[in-house]
């Protein structure tokens, strides 16, 4: 009987081509995986030992390293005091054109690094008014540390404020309600119930600033070429010497940002566990 | 005492309007509403928790319509309880008391009195994650309560628990608010709590009051047809009255004299009584007609009984319905006493 035999091999056939299509899954994960991996390891180990020990006396890059960890670092921190309350009115408020300020937020991820670089500089340089006030009050920006850690504020700045803003969301407004209801002021019911509730999304926001800024190199350069940081000694290194002398620096520099990437995270969890 | 005056509070697709209602001190007062009636906002117009687009509210006399929420001393409890999840049921109940250290004589003494109370001693060290339906809503008025507010707003308290664990917390609202005697304003779409606990009622309906007084009162003369199909009067239907005389779409019943006013009556299911035989036929109400529906709710049924074209809701147990051999399509006769009909 036909429909008899459609009812017994349709099931048979659907489950057959689910496998197919779950092992096509599998394959191209792989490949995403490897793609992302073996790059990386490779270059991880490719370098012998002793030129990874060499590179570790070789103060322009220890310098270049630490500069690079603690601009980043300044930006995660700056991101932190100015995008808090920022991407806390984000999650709160309602009002007409926020879509429009989500999206200004979005702005650095989207725009070309060059061109970041080359937009800051244009405020910052003799032929801005702001930039000639700076330069009155003494703030250099061109080639120091302080153009750095404004280039790299402004790329990792949309990273802290959406992850933020996201652990914000997740609390409920009640809470807040609640609290503000039994005496405590909106400033107190954020310390009290907001800030307890949403800070791991705040430490995760300012790792994934810190680890942007780490990375920056397009706007960096324009902006700040010396003081190097890591990715232009990097570039450099590459540039006059060629790939062998550019991999031992980067292969510190993944282990120093993994090591300490590692350690916040850990200790966010460990917190979380006592809480 | 809470004094509400033309109340508004609009929000994209929805409005308060012009809500007046005043609540006595230690009164238990309740508004009913279905969902989506706008009560939750009156709570938390009072609290300070929404913008106000116009109107007063005075809690003791004060006008607290310009205070921040903190200033107001009004405590809320949520239908969700709302307890803060990264502190322990001592720290949650304790949370608002050092903001009142010089208003309150015995803080002390009053957070062992709730915790007496509320039975809630064997679980202060516990997180409030681990906590059943019912303990955490006693922890939730123990919080609110632990702060002598001056009045307190309960946001359907009962509606998110098991029926053991509401019957309970039933009880307790209904001492603690006879030992504090502190003003009370509930919001619940049911009216057996509404009956349980309150003296006086407001019923909501849209954003607008459709009724304001005692429980007993809204319960046995609804002045709406909304207000009368939401106390249980499921029989409301448009009639011309005339005298003691009413015709619904044709048929003639005889009711209780009206103000002239009435173009409604409204009869409680329970109140159309169900006769085998045509016994009583040529005196007043009474009807012979047809089922045109059984709906089994368990232990009794609704019964849809269509009488010329006009379709009456009566109750039937389970076993008067089995015993009558009673089905759709079969023939009864209906009785209803006069003064069971309500005018509006």
């Amino acid at each position: 009987m036909g429909s008899g035999e459609l009812a017994v091999t349709k099931p048979a056939e659907s489950f057959a081509g689910a496998d197919r299509f779950i092992w096509l899954a599998l394959a191209s994960s792989a490949v995403v995986v490897a793609f992302i991996l073996f790059p990386l390891i490779e270059m991880i180990t490719q370098p012998s030992l002793d030129s990874m020990r060499e590179t570790l006396s070789d103060r322009d890059v220890i310098r270049s390293i630490w500069l690079s960890i603690y601009t980043s670092g300044a930006a995660a921190v700056i991101s932190l005091v100015f995008g808090t309350p920022f991407a806390y009115l984000l999650a709160r408020r309602n009002f007409s054109g926020k879509r429009f300020v989500e999206s200004i937020v979005d702005l650095p991820i989207m725009i070309p690094h060059p061109v970041v670089g080359i937009a800051l500089l244009s405020i910052a340089g003799k032929n801005h008014w702001l930039g000639r006030f700076m330069q009155q009050i003494g703030i250099q920006v061109m080639g120091t540390v302080t153009g750095l850690v404004l280039v790299l504020t402004f790329v990792g700045l949309p990273f802290y404020v959406n992850t933020a803003k996201a652990g914000f969301e997740a609390v409920p407004e009640r809470l807040e309600h609640v609290s503000r209801s039994l005496g405590a002021s909106a400033f107190r019911t954020f310390l009290r119930v907001t800030l307890p509730l949403a800070w791991r999304n705040m430490v995760v926001g300012m790792i994934m600033c810190a680890a942007r800024a780490i990375s920056e190199f397009g706007a960096v350069v324009i902006v700040a070429y010396h003081p190097m940081v890591a990715p232009v000694l990097m570039y450099e290194r590459f540039t006059a010497y060629g790939l062998k002398y550019s991999q031992p620096v980067a292969v510190w520099l993944i282990l120093v940002c993994l090591f300490l990437f590692l350690l916040l995270r850990l200790f966010s969890v460990s917190v979380r566990k006592t809480a | 005492m809470i004094c509400i005056d033309q109340l508004t509070v609009r929000f994209p697709g929805f409005t308060l309007s012009d809500v007046s209602l005043r609540v006595e001190k230690g009164e238990f007062f309740t508004i009913l509403g279905p969902t989506g009636a706008g009560k939750t906002l009156i709570l938390e117009s009072i609290a300070g928790l929404v913008p106000v687009s116009s109107g007063r509210v005075e809690v003791n006399g004060r006008d607290i319509s310009r205070l921040a929420p903190e200033d107001r001393g009004v405590g809320i409890v949520y239908q969700d309880q709302a307890l803060f999840p990264h502190l322990a049921v001592r720290e949650n109940i304790r949370y608002g008391v050092r903001y009142h250290r010089q208003s309150l004589s015995d803080p002390e003494g009053r957070f062992d009195f709730l915790v007496d109370r509320l039975r809630l001693k064997h679980l202060l060290k516990r997180k409030v994650d681990n906590l059943s339906g019912g303990e955490r809503q006693r922890v939730a008025l123990a919080r609110a309560l632990a702060v002598d507010p001056k009045v307190l707003l309960l946001d359907e308290p009962l509606s998110a628990l098991d029926p053991n664990f509401r019957e309970d917390i039933r009880e307790i609202l209904k001492q603690l608010h006879a030992e504090t005697g502190i003003t009370v304003l509930m919001v619940t779409h049911d009216f057996t709590e509404a009956h349980f606990l309150a003296q006086r009622a407001a019923v909501l309906n849209g954003g607008r009051v459709e009724q304001i007084g005692s429980v007993r009162d809204v319960f046995l003369r609804p002045s709406t047809p909304f207000v009368a199909h939401f106390v249980g009067m499921k029989n409301v239907l448009p009639a011309r009255i005339n005298g003691g005389r009413a015709d619904v779409e044709g048929i003639k019943l005889s009711v209780p004299a009206g103000n002239g006013h009435t173009r409604h009556i409204a009869i409680r299911p329970e109140n159309i009584h169900i006769c085998p035989e045509p016994s009583g036929t040529g005196e007043p109400n009474f009807f012979s007609g047809t089922v045109s529906r059984i709906i089994n709710q368990g232990f009794y049924s609704d019964l849809e009984v269509d009488i010329s074209g006009v379709t009456f809701r009566t109750v039937l147990t389970a076993g008067a319905l089995m015993a009558g051999g009673v089905r759709k399509g079969k023939r009864l006769y209906l009785k209803i006493l006069p003064e069971d009909i309500h005018l509006i």
